[in-house]
Protein backbone atom coordinates (compact mmCIF):
# COMPACT_ATOMS: atom_id res chain seq x y z
CA UNK A 1 0.00 0.00 0.00
CA UNK A 2 1.13 3.53 -0.75
CA UNK A 3 1.25 4.64 2.88
CA UNK A 4 2.26 8.22 2.22
CA UNK A 5 -0.47 8.75 -0.36
CA UNK A 6 -3.04 7.17 1.97
CA UNK A 7 -2.01 9.41 4.86
CA UNK A 8 -1.88 12.39 2.57
CA UNK A 9 -5.49 11.85 1.51
CA UNK A 10 -6.60 11.54 5.14
CA UNK A 11 -4.82 14.80 5.86
CA UNK A 12 -7.08 16.52 3.34
CA UNK A 13 -10.29 14.59 3.88
CA UNK A 14 -10.39 14.61 7.69
CA UNK A 15 -10.63 18.41 7.65
CA UNK A 16 -13.73 18.25 5.47
CA UNK A 17 -15.25 15.42 7.51
CA UNK A 18 -14.90 17.13 10.86
CA UNK A 19 -15.98 20.53 9.57
CA UNK A 20 -18.91 18.95 7.72
CA UNK A 21 -19.92 17.22 10.95
CA UNK A 22 -19.72 20.46 12.92
CA UNK A 23 -21.87 22.30 10.37
CA UNK A 24 -24.37 19.44 10.38
CA UNK A 25 -24.93 20.03 14.10
CA UNK A 26 -26.35 23.45 13.24
CA UNK A 27 -29.02 22.23 10.86
CA UNK A 28 -32.38 23.62 11.99
CA UNK A 29 -30.86 26.08 14.46
CA UNK A 30 -29.59 28.88 12.23
CA UNK A 31 -30.29 32.60 12.76
CA UNK A 32 -32.67 32.50 9.79
CA UNK A 33 -33.75 30.04 7.13
CA UNK A 34 -31.38 31.36 4.48
CA UNK A 35 -28.23 30.94 6.57
CA UNK A 36 -29.50 27.61 7.87
CA UNK A 37 -29.82 26.36 4.32
CA UNK A 38 -26.41 27.77 3.38
CA UNK A 39 -24.59 26.12 6.30
CA UNK A 40 -26.25 22.80 5.54
CA UNK A 41 -25.26 23.23 1.94
CA UNK A 42 -21.61 23.72 2.85
CA UNK A 43 -21.80 20.67 5.10
CA UNK A 44 -23.26 18.67 2.22
CA UNK A 45 -20.54 19.80 -0.17
CA UNK A 46 -17.78 18.93 2.28
CA UNK A 47 -19.20 15.51 3.09
CA UNK A 48 -19.68 14.80 -0.59
CA UNK A 49 -16.00 15.57 -1.13
CA UNK A 50 -15.10 13.39 1.85
CA UNK A 51 -16.79 10.44 0.21
CA UNK A 52 -14.67 10.85 -2.93
CA UNK A 53 -11.46 11.12 -0.89
CA UNK A 54 -12.22 8.15 1.38
CA UNK A 55 -13.39 5.96 -1.49
CA UNK A 56 -10.04 6.61 -3.11
CA UNK A 57 -8.22 6.01 0.19
CA UNK A 58 -10.10 2.72 0.64
CA UNK A 59 -8.99 1.64 -2.80
CA UNK A 60 -5.38 2.39 -1.92
CA UNK A 61 -5.72 0.56 1.38
CA UNK A 62 -6.94 -2.45 -0.56
CA UNK A 63 -8.07 -4.54 2.44
CA UNK A 64 -11.87 -4.41 1.93
CA UNK A 65 -12.11 -1.24 4.00
CA UNK A 66 -14.95 1.05 2.97
CA UNK A 67 -15.34 4.81 3.07
CA UNK A 68 -17.38 4.32 6.25
CA UNK A 69 -14.69 2.26 7.99
CA UNK A 70 -12.28 5.09 7.39
CA UNK A 71 -14.77 7.76 8.41
CA UNK A 72 -16.21 6.10 11.51
CA UNK A 73 -13.93 3.41 12.87
CA UNK A 74 -10.66 5.12 13.63
CA UNK A 75 -9.54 6.07 17.13
CA UNK A 76 -9.25 9.70 18.16
CA UNK A 77 -5.47 9.75 17.75
CA UNK A 78 -5.82 8.52 14.15
CA UNK A 79 -7.77 11.56 12.91
CA UNK A 80 -5.37 14.06 11.37
CA UNK A 81 -7.60 17.11 10.82
CA UNK A 82 -6.30 20.50 11.88
CA UNK A 83 -7.48 21.80 15.25
CA UNK A 84 -9.33 24.71 13.65
CA UNK A 85 -12.12 22.60 12.14
CA UNK A 86 -13.00 20.73 15.33
CA UNK A 87 -13.64 23.93 17.31
CA UNK A 88 -17.24 24.04 18.57
CA UNK A 89 -20.18 26.07 17.24
CA UNK A 90 -19.89 28.56 20.11
CA UNK A 91 -22.07 31.08 18.28
CA UNK A 92 -22.67 32.22 14.70
CA UNK A 93 -19.54 34.40 14.82
CA UNK A 94 -17.35 31.38 15.64
CA UNK A 95 -19.05 29.37 12.91
CA UNK A 96 -18.37 32.05 10.32
CA UNK A 97 -14.80 32.81 11.42
CA UNK A 98 -13.89 29.11 11.51
CA UNK A 99 -15.37 28.75 8.03
CA UNK A 100 -13.63 31.85 6.69
CA UNK A 101 -10.21 30.87 8.04
CA UNK A 102 -10.60 27.38 6.58
CA UNK A 103 -12.22 28.26 3.24
CA UNK A 104 -9.54 30.78 2.39
CA UNK A 105 -6.88 28.13 2.91
CA UNK A 106 -8.79 25.31 1.26
CA UNK A 107 -9.52 27.31 -1.87
CA UNK A 108 -5.83 28.10 -2.39
CA UNK A 109 -4.97 24.50 -1.59
CA UNK A 110 -7.43 23.02 -4.09
CA UNK A 111 -6.31 25.45 -6.72
CA UNK A 112 -2.86 23.89 -6.50
CA UNK A 113 -4.09 20.34 -6.01
CA UNK A 114 -5.76 20.54 -9.40
CA UNK A 115 -2.24 20.36 -10.83
CA UNK A 116 -1.39 17.19 -8.89
CA UNK A 117 0.30 14.35 -10.78
CA UNK A 118 -2.24 12.08 -9.13
CA UNK A 119 -5.17 12.24 -11.56
CA UNK A 120 -7.79 11.19 -9.01
CA UNK A 121 -6.81 13.89 -6.55
CA UNK A 122 -6.60 16.43 -9.35
CA UNK A 123 -10.11 15.46 -10.46
CA UNK A 124 -11.56 15.70 -6.94
CA UNK A 125 -9.87 19.10 -6.54
CA UNK A 126 -11.25 20.28 -9.85
CA UNK A 127 -14.78 19.32 -8.85
CA UNK A 128 -14.51 20.63 -5.29
CA UNK A 129 -13.02 24.02 -6.03
CA UNK A 130 -16.25 25.29 -7.55
CA UNK A 131 -18.06 24.45 -4.32
CA UNK A 132 -15.35 25.88 -2.10
CA UNK A 133 -15.25 29.07 -4.10
CA UNK A 134 -18.89 29.57 -3.11
CA UNK A 135 -18.14 28.72 0.54
CA UNK A 136 -15.36 31.28 0.56
CA UNK A 137 -17.64 33.95 -0.83
CA UNK A 138 -20.32 33.11 1.72
CA UNK A 139 -18.00 33.20 4.73
CA UNK A 140 -16.13 36.33 3.56
CA UNK A 141 -19.40 38.18 2.98
CA UNK A 142 -20.57 37.30 6.46
CA UNK A 143 -17.25 38.40 7.99
CA UNK A 144 -17.91 41.81 6.43
CA UNK A 145 -21.55 41.91 7.53
CA UNK A 146 -20.74 40.97 11.11
CA UNK A 147 -17.58 43.08 11.36
CA UNK A 148 -19.11 46.18 9.81
CA UNK A 149 -22.68 45.57 11.03
CA UNK A 150 -23.63 46.61 14.55
CA UNK A 151 -21.29 47.22 17.49
CA UNK A 152 -22.54 43.98 19.05
CA UNK A 153 -21.80 41.93 15.96
CA UNK A 154 -18.42 43.64 15.58
CA UNK A 155 -17.47 42.74 19.12
CA UNK A 156 -18.67 39.14 18.78
CA UNK A 157 -16.89 38.48 15.52
CA UNK A 158 -13.69 40.12 16.79
CA UNK A 159 -13.78 37.81 19.82
CA UNK A 160 -14.11 34.79 17.52
CA UNK A 161 -11.24 36.02 15.31
CA UNK A 162 -9.05 36.51 18.39
CA UNK A 163 -9.83 33.00 19.64
CA UNK A 164 -9.53 31.11 16.37
CA UNK A 165 -6.61 32.90 14.73
CA UNK A 166 -4.14 30.87 16.78
CA UNK A 167 -5.21 27.76 14.86
CA UNK A 168 -4.30 29.14 11.44
CA UNK A 169 -0.57 28.45 11.41
CA UNK A 170 -1.19 24.71 11.61
CA UNK A 171 -2.83 24.80 8.18
CA UNK A 172 0.68 25.18 6.74
CA UNK A 173 2.48 22.55 8.81
CA UNK A 174 3.81 19.63 6.82
CA UNK A 175 3.75 16.02 7.93
CA UNK A 176 6.13 13.34 6.61
CA UNK A 177 3.41 12.25 4.19
CA UNK A 178 3.00 15.84 2.98
CA UNK A 179 6.74 16.19 2.36
CA UNK A 180 6.91 12.88 0.50
CA UNK A 181 3.92 13.74 -1.67
CA UNK A 182 5.27 17.21 -2.48
CA UNK A 183 8.49 15.56 -3.61
CA UNK A 184 6.47 13.25 -5.90
CA UNK A 185 4.58 16.13 -7.47
CA UNK A 186 1.33 14.82 -5.95
CA UNK A 187 1.01 17.04 -2.90
CA UNK A 188 0.68 20.79 -2.56
CA UNK A 189 3.56 22.71 -1.05
CA UNK A 190 1.49 24.60 1.49
CA UNK A 191 4.52 26.66 2.51
CA UNK A 192 4.12 28.54 -0.76
CA UNK A 193 0.48 29.44 0.03
CA UNK A 194 1.12 31.00 3.40
CA UNK A 195 1.95 34.58 2.46
CA UNK A 196 -0.96 34.84 0.08
CA UNK A 197 -3.29 33.32 2.68
CA UNK A 198 -2.45 35.85 5.35
CA UNK A 199 -2.63 38.75 2.96
CA UNK A 200 -6.09 37.65 1.78
CA UNK A 201 -7.30 37.15 5.36
CA UNK A 202 -5.91 40.54 6.38
CA UNK A 203 -7.57 42.29 3.47
CA UNK A 204 -11.04 40.92 4.30
CA UNK A 205 -10.68 41.46 8.04
CA UNK A 206 -9.60 45.05 7.48
CA UNK A 207 -12.45 45.61 5.08
CA UNK A 208 -14.71 44.30 7.85
CA UNK A 209 -13.17 46.90 10.20
CA UNK A 210 -11.67 44.09 12.32
CA UNK A 211 -8.26 43.86 13.93
CA UNK A 212 -5.86 41.19 12.73
CA UNK A 213 -4.53 39.58 15.91
CA UNK A 214 -0.80 39.70 16.42
CA UNK A 215 -0.26 36.20 17.73
CA UNK A 216 3.18 35.01 18.55
CA UNK A 217 2.03 31.58 19.63
CA UNK A 218 -0.02 29.19 17.57
CA UNK A 219 -1.63 25.88 18.45
CA UNK A 220 -0.74 22.72 16.61
CA UNK A 221 -1.05 18.97 16.99
CA UNK A 222 -4.09 17.96 14.95
CA UNK A 223 -2.00 16.75 12.05
CA UNK A 224 -0.19 14.41 14.46
CA UNK A 225 -3.50 13.26 15.97
CA UNK A 226 -3.08 15.32 19.12
CA UNK A 227 -6.38 17.15 19.30
CA UNK A 228 -8.31 19.51 21.53
CA UNK A 229 -10.71 17.93 24.01
CA UNK A 230 -13.59 18.80 21.69
CA UNK A 231 -12.83 16.10 19.14
CA UNK A 232 -13.48 13.14 21.46
CA UNK A 233 -17.09 14.20 21.97
CA UNK A 234 -17.60 14.90 18.30
CA UNK A 235 -16.37 11.39 17.48
CA UNK A 236 -18.42 9.73 20.23
CA UNK A 237 -21.47 11.28 18.64
CA UNK A 238 -20.49 10.63 15.04
CA UNK A 239 -19.34 7.04 15.61
CA UNK A 240 -22.26 6.03 17.85
CA UNK A 241 -24.10 3.82 15.36
CA UNK A 242 -21.02 2.14 13.90
CA UNK A 243 -19.69 1.37 17.38
CA UNK A 244 -22.98 0.22 18.87
CA UNK A 245 -23.99 -1.94 15.91
CA UNK A 246 -20.77 -3.20 14.35
CA UNK A 247 -20.64 -4.84 10.93
CA UNK A 248 -24.10 -3.93 9.74
CA UNK A 249 -25.40 -2.43 6.55
CA UNK A 250 -27.51 0.72 6.73
CA UNK B 1 -67.56 49.53 -0.27
CA UNK B 2 -71.31 48.97 -0.22
CA UNK B 3 -72.71 45.67 0.98
CA UNK B 4 -74.22 44.90 -2.36
CA UNK B 5 -70.97 45.53 -4.17
CA UNK B 6 -69.14 43.17 -1.82
CA UNK B 7 -71.81 40.54 -2.36
CA UNK B 8 -71.34 40.94 -6.06
CA UNK B 9 -67.57 40.60 -5.77
CA UNK B 10 -67.96 37.53 -3.61
CA UNK B 11 -70.22 35.90 -6.16
CA UNK B 12 -67.75 36.59 -8.94
CA UNK B 13 -64.96 35.28 -6.73
CA UNK B 14 -66.73 32.00 -5.95
CA UNK B 15 -67.58 31.63 -9.63
CA UNK B 16 -63.91 31.95 -10.56
CA UNK B 17 -63.00 29.20 -8.12
CA UNK B 18 -65.77 27.03 -9.53
CA UNK B 19 -64.28 27.53 -12.99
CA UNK B 20 -60.93 26.32 -11.59
CA UNK B 21 -59.32 29.72 -12.11
CA UNK B 22 -56.40 30.57 -9.84
CA UNK B 23 -56.69 33.43 -7.38
CA UNK B 24 -53.56 35.59 -7.46
CA UNK B 25 -52.17 37.91 -4.72
CA UNK B 26 -53.41 41.14 -6.33
CA UNK B 27 -56.92 39.83 -6.96
CA UNK B 28 -59.78 40.82 -4.72
CA UNK B 29 -60.58 38.14 -2.16
CA UNK B 30 -62.95 37.85 0.79
CA UNK B 31 -61.27 38.55 4.11
CA UNK B 32 -62.17 35.08 5.34
CA UNK B 33 -60.43 33.51 2.36
CA UNK B 34 -57.30 35.52 3.09
CA UNK B 35 -57.32 34.64 6.78
CA UNK B 36 -58.00 30.96 6.20
CA UNK B 37 -55.15 30.78 3.74
CA UNK B 38 -52.75 32.57 6.06
CA UNK B 39 -53.69 30.09 8.76
CA UNK B 40 -53.29 27.00 6.62
CA UNK B 41 -50.18 28.02 4.65
CA UNK B 42 -48.36 29.28 7.73
CA UNK B 43 -49.29 26.15 9.65
CA UNK B 44 -47.81 24.19 6.80
CA UNK B 45 -44.65 26.34 6.74
CA UNK B 46 -44.23 26.04 10.50
CA UNK B 47 -44.59 22.27 10.23
CA UNK B 48 -41.72 22.15 7.76
CA UNK B 49 -39.48 24.20 10.04
CA UNK B 50 -40.35 22.42 13.27
CA UNK B 51 -40.18 19.15 11.33
CA UNK B 52 -36.49 19.79 10.73
CA UNK B 53 -35.79 19.21 14.42
CA UNK B 54 -36.70 15.55 14.99
CA UNK B 55 -34.71 14.52 11.93
CA UNK B 56 -31.93 17.01 12.57
CA UNK B 57 -31.54 15.10 15.82
CA UNK B 58 -29.93 12.21 13.87
CA UNK B 59 -27.68 14.06 11.42
CA UNK B 60 -24.66 13.91 13.71
CA UNK B 61 -25.25 10.19 14.37
CA UNK B 62 -26.24 8.92 10.93
CA UNK B 63 -24.75 5.45 10.47
CA UNK B 64 -22.92 5.98 7.17
CA UNK B 65 -21.65 8.85 5.06
CA UNK B 66 -24.25 8.11 2.41
CA UNK B 67 -27.06 8.27 4.98
CA UNK B 68 -25.65 11.39 6.59
CA UNK B 69 -25.55 13.21 3.26
CA UNK B 70 -29.07 12.05 2.34
CA UNK B 71 -30.48 13.10 5.71
CA UNK B 72 -28.80 16.50 5.54
CA UNK B 73 -30.22 16.99 2.06
CA UNK B 74 -33.67 15.96 3.24
CA UNK B 75 -33.71 18.35 6.20
CA UNK B 76 -32.40 21.06 3.90
CA UNK B 77 -35.30 20.39 1.53
CA UNK B 78 -37.66 20.93 4.45
CA UNK B 79 -36.04 24.30 5.14
CA UNK B 80 -36.54 25.09 1.44
CA UNK B 81 -40.22 24.10 1.67
CA UNK B 82 -40.56 26.36 4.68
CA UNK B 83 -38.98 29.18 2.73
CA UNK B 84 -41.31 29.05 -0.23
CA UNK B 85 -44.38 28.43 1.88
CA UNK B 86 -43.56 31.47 4.00
CA UNK B 87 -43.09 33.42 0.77
CA UNK B 88 -46.49 32.23 -0.50
CA UNK B 89 -48.00 33.28 2.82
CA UNK B 90 -46.36 36.70 2.66
CA UNK B 91 -48.22 37.40 -0.58
CA UNK B 92 -51.37 37.54 1.56
CA UNK B 93 -50.09 40.62 3.37
CA UNK B 94 -48.39 39.27 6.47
CA UNK B 95 -44.66 39.46 7.24
CA UNK B 96 -42.37 36.58 8.07
CA UNK B 97 -41.63 38.19 11.45
CA UNK B 98 -45.35 38.21 12.28
CA UNK B 99 -45.62 34.56 11.23
CA UNK B 100 -42.68 33.57 13.46
CA UNK B 101 -44.19 35.58 16.28
CA UNK B 102 -47.41 33.56 15.93
CA UNK B 103 -45.42 30.31 16.03
CA UNK B 104 -43.29 31.32 18.98
CA UNK B 105 -46.21 32.50 21.09
CA UNK B 106 -48.19 29.35 20.36
CA UNK B 107 -50.88 31.25 18.44
CA UNK B 108 -50.13 29.31 15.25
CA UNK B 109 -50.07 25.54 15.20
CA UNK B 110 -47.81 23.07 13.42
CA UNK B 111 -48.24 19.38 12.72
CA UNK B 112 -48.44 17.50 16.02
CA UNK B 113 -46.42 14.57 14.73
CA UNK B 114 -43.21 16.53 15.25
CA UNK B 115 -43.82 16.57 18.98
CA UNK B 116 -42.84 12.91 19.17
CA UNK B 117 -39.21 12.02 19.89
CA UNK B 118 -36.81 10.36 17.43
CA UNK B 119 -35.19 7.67 19.53
CA UNK B 120 -33.39 5.41 17.07
CA UNK B 121 -32.02 5.50 13.54
CA UNK B 122 -35.09 3.55 12.39
CA UNK B 123 -37.17 6.61 13.22
CA UNK B 124 -35.53 8.30 10.22
CA UNK B 125 -36.95 5.52 8.08
CA UNK B 126 -40.36 5.55 9.74
CA UNK B 127 -40.71 9.32 9.42
CA UNK B 128 -39.87 9.26 5.73
CA UNK B 129 -42.09 6.28 5.02
CA UNK B 130 -45.10 7.09 7.21
CA UNK B 131 -45.01 10.79 8.03
CA UNK B 132 -43.98 11.93 4.56
CA UNK B 133 -46.35 9.30 3.15
CA UNK B 134 -49.26 10.79 5.07
CA UNK B 135 -48.11 14.30 4.18
CA UNK B 136 -48.18 13.48 0.48
CA UNK B 137 -51.74 12.20 0.73
CA UNK B 138 -52.68 15.46 2.42
CA UNK B 139 -50.76 17.60 -0.02
CA UNK B 140 -51.17 16.21 -3.52
CA UNK B 141 -54.71 17.63 -3.82
CA UNK B 142 -53.31 21.04 -2.86
CA UNK B 143 -51.37 21.22 -6.14
CA UNK B 144 -54.79 22.15 -7.59
CA UNK B 145 -55.91 24.42 -4.82
CA UNK B 146 -57.44 27.78 -5.72
CA UNK B 147 -54.75 30.13 -4.40
CA UNK B 148 -52.06 30.35 -7.10
CA UNK B 149 -48.89 30.88 -5.01
CA UNK B 150 -49.86 28.03 -2.67
CA UNK B 151 -50.69 25.65 -5.52
CA UNK B 152 -47.37 26.36 -7.24
CA UNK B 153 -45.40 25.93 -4.01
CA UNK B 154 -47.15 22.61 -3.43
CA UNK B 155 -46.15 21.24 -6.82
CA UNK B 156 -42.50 21.62 -5.83
CA UNK B 157 -43.07 20.38 -2.30
CA UNK B 158 -44.86 17.23 -3.45
CA UNK B 159 -42.12 16.25 -5.88
CA UNK B 160 -39.54 16.37 -3.11
CA UNK B 161 -41.80 14.74 -0.54
CA UNK B 162 -42.33 11.72 -2.70
CA UNK B 163 -38.56 11.37 -3.03
CA UNK B 164 -38.28 11.57 0.77
CA UNK B 165 -40.95 8.96 1.18
CA UNK B 166 -39.08 6.51 -1.05
CA UNK B 167 -35.88 7.29 0.81
CA UNK B 168 -37.58 6.55 4.14
CA UNK B 169 -39.01 3.30 2.83
CA UNK B 170 -35.55 2.32 1.60
CA UNK B 171 -34.10 2.90 5.10
CA UNK B 172 -36.81 0.59 6.49
CA UNK B 173 -36.15 -1.98 3.78
CA UNK B 174 -32.45 -2.07 4.58
CA UNK B 175 -33.25 -2.56 8.27
CA UNK B 176 -35.79 -5.28 7.59
CA UNK B 177 -33.23 -7.16 5.50
CA UNK B 178 -30.60 -6.73 8.20
CA UNK B 179 -29.76 -8.32 11.57
CA UNK B 180 -32.29 -9.22 14.24
CA UNK B 181 -31.39 -6.04 16.08
CA UNK B 182 -32.10 -3.99 12.97
CA UNK B 183 -35.44 -5.72 12.38
CA UNK B 184 -36.43 -5.09 16.00
CA UNK B 185 -35.42 -1.45 15.60
CA UNK B 186 -37.61 -1.15 12.49
CA UNK B 187 -40.63 -2.79 14.16
CA UNK B 188 -40.25 -0.61 17.23
CA UNK B 189 -40.21 2.51 15.07
CA UNK B 190 -43.35 1.39 13.23
CA UNK B 191 -45.03 0.70 16.58
CA UNK B 192 -44.31 4.20 17.81
CA UNK B 193 -45.05 6.14 14.59
CA UNK B 194 -48.10 4.30 13.25
CA UNK B 195 -50.83 5.84 15.38
CA UNK B 196 -49.43 9.39 15.36
CA UNK B 197 -49.23 9.09 11.56
CA UNK B 198 -52.94 8.22 11.38
CA UNK B 199 -53.70 11.18 13.62
CA UNK B 200 -51.71 13.40 11.25
CA UNK B 201 -54.56 13.26 8.77
CA UNK B 202 -56.63 15.28 11.18
CA UNK B 203 -59.63 14.76 13.46
CA UNK B 204 -62.54 12.64 12.26
CA UNK B 205 -64.99 14.35 9.92
CA UNK B 206 -67.51 14.78 12.71
CA UNK B 207 -64.95 16.76 14.75
CA UNK B 208 -63.35 18.70 11.93
CA UNK B 209 -64.37 22.36 11.97
CA UNK B 210 -62.86 23.56 8.73
CA UNK B 211 -63.85 20.90 6.22
CA UNK B 212 -66.89 22.38 4.46
CA UNK B 213 -65.48 25.81 3.70
CA UNK B 214 -62.10 24.33 2.78
CA UNK B 215 -63.73 21.98 0.29
CA UNK B 216 -65.38 24.92 -1.42
CA UNK B 217 -62.08 26.75 -1.80
CA UNK B 218 -60.28 23.57 -2.89
CA UNK B 219 -58.06 23.68 0.16
CA UNK B 220 -59.40 20.21 0.64
CA UNK B 221 -60.64 17.70 -1.91
CA UNK B 222 -61.33 14.78 0.39
CA UNK B 223 -62.34 14.58 4.03
CA UNK B 224 -59.88 13.62 6.77
CA UNK B 225 -61.45 10.18 7.14
CA UNK B 226 -61.23 9.50 3.41
CA UNK B 227 -57.58 10.53 3.37
CA UNK B 228 -56.86 8.37 6.41
CA UNK B 229 -58.46 5.35 4.77
CA UNK B 230 -56.41 5.97 1.63
CA UNK B 231 -53.22 6.15 3.70
CA UNK B 232 -53.98 2.90 5.51
CA UNK B 233 -54.95 1.05 2.32
CA UNK B 234 -51.75 2.17 0.68
CA UNK B 235 -49.42 1.53 3.63
CA UNK B 236 -50.51 -1.91 4.86
CA UNK B 237 -49.16 -3.76 1.78
CA UNK B 238 -45.89 -1.85 2.13
CA UNK B 239 -45.57 -3.03 5.73
CA UNK B 240 -46.19 -6.58 4.50
CA UNK B 241 -43.41 -6.15 1.99
CA UNK B 242 -41.09 -5.09 4.82
CA UNK B 243 -42.17 -8.07 6.93
CA UNK B 244 -43.32 -5.70 9.66
CA UNK B 245 -46.54 -5.87 11.66
CA UNK B 246 -48.87 -2.87 11.90
CA UNK B 247 -49.51 -2.41 15.63
CA UNK B 248 -53.29 -2.71 15.35
CA UNK B 249 -54.90 -6.07 16.24
CA UNK B 250 -58.16 -4.92 14.65
CA UNK B 251 -56.62 -4.20 11.28
CA UNK B 252 -58.34 -6.47 8.75
CA UNK B 253 -59.10 -6.44 5.03
CA UNK B 254 -62.80 -5.94 4.41
CA UNK B 255 -63.98 -7.64 1.19
CA UNK B 256 -67.26 -5.79 1.16
CA UNK B 257 -65.92 -2.26 1.43
CA UNK B 258 -62.68 -2.98 -0.42
CA UNK B 259 -60.77 -1.22 2.37
CA UNK B 260 -58.97 -2.13 5.55
CA UNK B 261 -60.93 -1.90 8.79
CA UNK B 262 -58.86 -0.53 11.62
CA UNK B 263 -58.94 0.00 15.37
CA UNK B 264 -59.98 3.03 17.37
CA UNK B 265 -57.62 6.00 17.35
CA UNK B 266 -56.76 7.47 20.72
CA UNK B 267 -58.09 10.97 20.11
CA UNK B 268 -57.40 11.96 23.70
CA UNK B 269 -53.72 11.60 22.96
CA UNK B 270 -54.14 13.62 19.77
CA UNK B 271 -55.82 16.56 21.52
CA UNK B 272 -53.36 16.37 24.37
CA UNK B 273 -50.46 16.81 21.93
CA UNK B 274 -52.29 19.53 19.98
CA UNK B 275 -52.82 21.43 23.21
CA UNK B 276 -49.10 21.42 23.94
CA UNK B 277 -48.73 18.40 26.19
CA UNK B 278 -46.97 15.99 23.83
CA UNK B 279 -43.60 14.43 24.66
CA UNK B 280 -41.53 17.12 22.89
CA UNK B 281 -43.75 20.21 22.48
CA UNK B 282 -41.68 22.23 24.91
CA UNK B 283 -38.32 21.16 23.47
CA UNK B 284 -39.38 21.85 19.89
CA UNK B 285 -40.67 25.30 20.71
CA UNK B 286 -37.65 26.10 22.83
CA UNK B 287 -35.34 25.08 19.97
CA UNK B 288 -37.18 27.39 17.55
CA UNK B 289 -37.38 30.31 19.96
CA UNK B 290 -33.70 29.92 20.93
CA UNK B 291 -32.59 29.81 17.30
CA UNK B 292 -34.57 32.98 16.62
CA UNK B 293 -33.48 34.84 19.75
CA UNK B 294 -29.82 33.81 19.45
CA UNK B 295 -29.87 34.86 15.81
CA UNK B 296 -31.26 38.36 16.46
CA UNK B 297 -27.83 40.02 16.55
CA UNK B 298 -26.90 38.30 13.28
CA UNK B 299 -30.03 39.52 11.50
CA UNK B 300 -29.53 43.02 12.96
CA UNK B 301 -25.95 43.03 11.69
CA UNK B 302 -27.07 42.06 8.18
CA UNK B 303 -29.61 44.90 8.10
CA UNK B 304 -27.14 47.45 9.50
CA UNK B 305 -24.48 46.40 6.99
CA UNK B 306 -26.89 46.60 4.06
CA UNK B 307 -27.92 50.10 5.15
CA UNK B 308 -24.31 51.24 5.47
CA UNK B 309 -23.51 49.85 2.06
CA UNK B 310 -26.49 51.65 0.54
CA UNK B 311 -25.48 54.93 2.21
CA UNK B 312 -21.94 54.65 0.87
CA UNK B 313 -23.28 53.95 -2.59
CA UNK B 314 -25.53 57.01 -2.44
CA UNK B 315 -22.69 59.20 -1.18
CA UNK B 316 -20.52 58.04 -4.03
CA UNK B 317 -23.25 58.83 -6.52
CA UNK B 318 -23.48 62.42 -5.18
Amino acid sequence: MKVDLYNYILGIADNSLILGQRLGELCGHGPNLETDIACTNISLDLLGQVRSYYQYAAKIKNDNSTEDDIAFLRKERDYVNVLLVEQPNTDFAYVIVRQFLFDTFYYEFLNELQKSHDVTLAAIAHKSIKEVSYHQRFSSDWIKRLGDGTSESHQKVQAAVNDLFMYTDELFHQTDADIAMIADGIGVDTGLLKANYYSKITKILEEATLQVPEHKYFHKGGKQGIHTEHLGYLLADMQYMQRTYPNMEW
Amino acid sequence: MGEEKIKNLEEQFEARILRDEKIEPKDWMPEKYRKTHIRQISQHAHSEIVGMLPEGNWISRAPSLRRKVALLAKVQDEAGHGLYLYSACETLGISREELYEQLHTGKAKYSSIFNYPTLTWADMGAIGWLVDGAAIINQVPLCNTSYGPYARAMIRVCKEESFHQRQGFEIMLKLSEGSEEQKTMAQDALNRWWWPSLMMLGPTDAESVHTEQSMKWKLKRKTNDELRQQFIDQTVPQADLLGLTIPDPELKWNETTGHYDFGVIDWDEFWQVVKGHGPCNKERMKARVDAWDNGAWVRDAAVAYAEKKQERKEKKAV
